[in-house]
């Protein structure tokens, strides 16, 4: 099974049927399967090679969809990069994936240049294959790499994680079956399609031959409760941020009739807004899942048991396993903490040129001596075996839905002349979740200001890498070993937040 | 409509992006914030509170759209529209 399988298959079975509603247009399955295949000659004109890398920068848009399907059906795989991005990050990711071609919008045309990428707008591609609409002929197979799905580790170097058509047909089989999904299904997502969480829409989406209500961000809650309104929605996948603005409206809960259901991953959703949530959509069953980008998903919670689990995230997607371990890989009882171990066809083949990361992430079971995900984050179970996050092994900060490494905005923070000593991490914050905070220590004589710091970020990072607070003091408490403490910053700091 | 969004270019410019008029964060009276990722969740709330103070305006939740947020122009001729449906709240505020 390949993924544009799913969209074929979809276009034969309901042609006319509403497959993407997006910024006022609407697109039947039938459209996307010929501009996509349209697409795809295209490409295969350009001179794209079986297993090349096309990056897509676009928004959230049916340009985007087209584009992806294009790329898999002319046997390459597709980098989304989110066309917010800085310029240093989009060349960082044409660099580093090796994309030999990148669709763009009018914004980020420029970019490519020096990268060794040539830039293919869209419209002109689909245009350029005008009248064709059969597909090139070419030899594929569901262990071919579909996509990279860039993500920040610890170290904060972005790694590419490879899926593969398998991998991703498996999580959206396993996703769509707890989740019920059919044709009838009317899915409104805002979440970027450069995350797993995002692209997975379209994936269960299309197997399921649903509808895809696609928004841009979550920027405008009330134009979203309109839309979701208008077109009947059904599913509503949501961060905890997305649930925190949309809680701050005005909002009848008889307006959401035939909403079945919610999602909430990438961080926990704190009690009071879960039950807030429940009281707000009475119909919608509520799904708390956990995932990461090298699973895509790996637990969800069934909805019948979240009042007597409320701060569990279930049990493994359908099809896999997830395991607590120790640090011999052992399985661990019940309550003792250790850390997640994920196997099946979800997982990733592995990480793009990183053969050393690859080896830490994938290893075999000490049991099994099958080859597991190790996910870097501690749980414990309950007797009957429910999971439950403990925390990170490491020190990512996830803030609104993105992960952030605190070395990463060091490093960047530590550019300045000014900066003797820098420690990121993460603070409670009502809204995002977790906040990226800093705490500078400044060079004698130093004449640096928050601002001046937050500036420089802005230049050099994403928008949401930028610490929202900045704090310059003359010296960081240290451990005992000399090292920077970020845990005693953070209780401080969690401590005067509270 | 010019003083206006050259005020709320510079709110933008103060608040989101920290002083920096330079080449790097060149954006138009029409450029849209959303895409153009100038303005993030948590800003759009913040730049609703400023409008709200500084032009002594209320604005209703259903009012929270991008038609009349989403760039500098939209934004000040939301703030003009709602001045000339409520002139008295803002005469008296100034």
């Amino acid at each position: 099974m390949l993924i544009d399988d799913f969209l074929s298959q979809s276009a034969e079975s309901w042609p006319g049927k509403t497959a993407v509603v997006c910024a006022g247009e609407r697109w039947s399955y039938r459209r996307i399967e010929e501009a996509s295949n349209r697409f795809a000659r295209a490409l295969v004109a350009e001179g794209l090679e079986p297993g090349a890398r096309v990056a897509i920068c676009l928004e959230n848009s049916i340009e985007t969809i087209v584009s992806l399907f294009g790329v898999l059906k002319a046997g390459g795989a597709f980098v989304i990069v989110n066309p917010q991005s800085r310029t240093d990050h989009v060349r960082f990711l044409l660099r580093d994936s090796g994309a030999s071609i990148l669709i763009a919008g009018r914004r980020h045309t420029d970019v490519a240049t020096g990268a060794g990428t040539r830039v293919l707008p869209f419209g002109s591609a689909l245009a350029s294959a005008e009248g064709a609409s059969d597909l090139p002929r070419l030899p594929r197979s569901e262990t071919d790499l579909a996509a990279l799905v860039y993500t920040s580790g610890s170290t904060g170097e972005s790694k590419g994680v490879m899926l593969t058509h398998r991998n991703m047909t498996a999580a959206a089989t396993a996703i769509g079956g707890y989740l019920d999904n059919t044709a009838d299904d009317v899915i409104l997502s805002a979440l970027p399609l450069a995350f797993t969480y995002g692209l997975g829409q379209v994936t269960t989406a299309f197997r399921a031959g649903a509808t895809l209500v696609l928004e841009r961000s979550f920027l405008y809650p009330r134009a979203i409760i309109e839309t979701m309104r208008r077109e009947k929605v059904t599913g509503f996948p949501l961060v905890p941020t997305m649930a925190t603005l949309l809680l701050r409206q005005d909002l009848k809960p008889d307006w959401f009739g035939p909403l079945r259901y919610i999602t909430n991953a990438a961080a926990a959703l704190p009690r009071p807004r879960m039950q807030r949530l429940r009281e707000t959509f009475p119909s919608a069953k509520i799904y708390s899942m956990y995932g990461l980008t090298e699973c895509q998903r790996a637990s969800y919670l069934p909805p019948e048991e979240i009042d007597r689990r409320p701060d569990s995230v279930g049990v493994p997607i359908p099809g896999t396993t997830a395991r607590v371990v120790d640090d011999k890989g052992r399985r661990v009882p019940p309550g003792v903490v250790g850390e997640l171990v994920v196997a099946g066809a979800h997982v990733m083949a592995g990480y793009w040129n990183r053969p050393e990361a690859t080896c830490g992430a994938l290893r075999p079971d000490a049991l099994s001596g099958e080859t597991v995900l190790y996910t870097g984050d501690l749980f414990r179970t309950d007797v009957e075996g429910f999971l439950y996050f403990v925390e990170r092994k490491d020190d990512v900060i996830k803030t609104g839905g993105e992960k952030v490494a605190p070395r990463h905005v060091e490093a960047v923070i530590a550019q300045l002349d000014d900066v003797a000593e820098v420690a990121v991490f993460g603070v409670p914050d009502d809204v995002l979740g977790e906040a990226v905070a800093a705490v500078i220590a400044s060079v004698d004589g130093a004449i640096l200001t928050a601002e001046s710091v937050r500036r420089h970020c802005l230049r050099h990072l994403e928008p949401f890498m930028v610490p929202k607070a900045v704090e310059i003091r003359k010296a960081l408490p240290t451990t005992l070993t000399g090292k920077i403490s970020r845990r005693m910053l953070r209780a401080e700091k969690a401590g005067t937040a509270a | 409509m010019e003083p206006l969004t050259a005020e709320l270019r510079k709110f933008i410019t103060d608040n989101f992006l920290f002083g920096d008029a330079s080449d790097a964060f060149v954006f138009s009276d029409d450029d849209s914030f959303q895409e153009r990722g100038i303005v993030d969740s948590t800003g759009i709330l913040e730049l609703v509170c400023h409008i709200q103070e500084q032009y002594a305006i209320t604005i209703e939740d259903e009012e929270l759209v991008p038609d009349n947020l989403d760039s500098l122009l939209k934004v000040a001729r939301f703030i003009e529209r709602k001045r000339r449906e409520f002139p008295r709240a803002a005469a008296s505020a100034h």
